[in-house]
């Protein structure tokens, strides 16, 4: 079963709706426990960091996020979901998971802000997650990036004037800048992606309890 | 690099598709949802719906066209048409929109626009412009789908929008809407000039040259049509192709 991370202001319906569409269940988590019994965890982020974070903090989620994917269980991150791994945001001075070394800057650009529409993601890590993403076009909405202090977990990257990071990956953790639920069967292929990479860790896991003496 | 957007517009009324010329004479295209779900297939970067009676009776139509559309379509849409408080806003984007479009309630309460983007995020924010050619120099504002005259300049107020909170800027011009004969490029340049965020150029989208035309010469982000995708005169597919061969980068 597949979380999906509520801290009641981002729009999950178009997440879950995707996950729908690939016959895949999801449960809307809004407690600590929900999201530490999870296989799988997506968290779709939009608007403000500040707002974002007090919410996780109030509902407890922040620790049970920082766990769960210490523990390695499978987590994207879209967008805010993405940004809030690091260490702090610049949009509001806000305190970020930390999961991540870096902070998230707004993007030097002398090209037009927010950065809104499609645009095509290039050297792209090798990751389970990220198979078939070099060179396609996905549908970007932020004004923000994230600058990880450590190159090696950069998974992709995205011109606008400038080129910044686009995709993180580490291990069972992925985030993406852009929107895979509303970036049409590209986006919809990179969810299938982390659907089939979460069952193989759970099937992973499994037999690595049962070899156990 | 930032791909330049090609947007289908579906105009609707008692939840079925509709277009007319100069905001009248309307006529029946087809299901909202079938005709989103078609030109998603077909290569449209995303869909924006126009709620053109805009009648608060009929807004349990929009919304379950909105909920249906989200279901099956997985490309950004925006909704649009008689949003008048943040209540409205947050029931089309439970809904599963994207994205809402606001015009007559901004100018007639342009800290509306604020207060939708400081709860929402100004990514969701669009400011729908109709504009029309003074006789002198400049243009100026209408609401009420093109029939009420306003005091603003079209330029000074799509730089107000902005400064508000507004995330992008569909531009629509009166006087091209429905013609075919091309958008209005200067009323586009001039806007997309002024402004930081994006522009959707709309209104008079006859041929995919008028796309090109306005997303280069224009200087638009986005090209808004109807009547030349619903009409099957130039499908997407068609009009991206045109575009890339005259060197407009598209998906």
């Amino acid at each position: 079963m597949i979380a999906l991370v509520d801290y009641g202001a981002g729009n999950l319906r178009s997440v879950r709706n995707a996950l729908d569409t690939l016959e895949v269940e999801s449960v809307i988590a809004t407690t600590p426990q929900e999201l530490a019994g999870a296989d799988a965890i997506v968290f779709p982020g939009v608007g403000a960091a500040a707002p974002a974070m007090a919410a996780l903090r109030g509902r407890r989620m922040d620790r049970a996020l920082i766990d769960a994917i210490r523990r390695g269980t499978p987590f994207l991150g879209i967008c805010l979901g993405l940004q809030l791994l690091f260490e702090r945001s610049a949009e509001d001075g806000a305190t970020c998971l930390g999961i991540l070394s870096g902070t998230v800057d707004r993007l030097e650009t002398a090209e037009k802000l927010p950065h809104v529409g499609w645009n095509t993601v290039d050297a792209v890590a090798p990751h389970p997650v990220t198979a078939g993403l070099e060179g396609k076009a996905m549908y970007f909405t932020h004004s923000y990036v994230v600058a990880p202090q450590d190159r090696s977990v950069v998974a992709g990257q995205t011109i606008h004037g400038v080129p910044f990071v686009s995709a993180v990956a580490v291990d069972t953790l992925v985030g993406v800048q852009f929107h895979p639920e509303r970036s049409g069967s590209a986006g919809l292929g990179l969810l299938g992606n982390f659907v089939r990479f979460a069952n193989q860790e759970r099937a992973r896991a499994a037999q690595a309890d049962h070899s156990l003496p | 690099m930032l791909l330049k957007r090609i947007i289908p517009c579906l105009d609707v009324a008692g939840g079925r598709v509709v277009k007319g010329i100069h905001f009248r004479q309307l006529r029946d295209q087809g299901d909202p949802v079938v005709m989103a779900r078609a030109y998603s297939d077909q290569g449209a970067d995303e869909l924006v719906f126009l709620d053109i009676e805009a009648a608060p009776q009929q807004r349990a139509t929009l919304v379950d066209l909105v909920e249906r559309t989200a279901r099956s379509v997985f490309i950004p849409f925006t909704v649009g048409g008689g949003i008048r408080d943040v209540d409205e806003i947050r029931t089309l984007l439970r809904a599963g929109a994207d994205k809402v479009s606001i015009q007559t309630a901004a100018v007639q309460r342009p800290a509306f626009i604020t207060e939708a983007a400081r709860v929402y995020g100004s990514q969701c924010i669009v400011v729908a412009i109709d504009a029309k050619r003074e006789t002198d120099a400049g243009w100026r504002v209408y609401t009420h789908g093109g029939r009420q005259v306003t005091d603003l300049d079209a330029i000074g107020w799509a730089k107000d929008a902005e400064r508000r909170g507004a995330g992008e800027i569909l531009l629509t011009s009166i006087d091209a809407d429905g013609t075919q004969n091309g958008y209005d490029l200067p009323l586009t340049r001039a806007v997309a000039n002024a402004i930081q965020i994006p522009v959707i150029a709309s209104g008079g989208a006859g041929h995919p040259k008028d796309l090109a035309a306005v997303l280069t010469e224009g200087r638009a982000d986005a090209a808004l049509a109807a009547s030349i995708f619903h009409e099957g005169a130039f499908p997407i597919a068609d009009t991206k192709r045109y575009l890339r061969e005259h060197g407009v980068p598209v998906r």
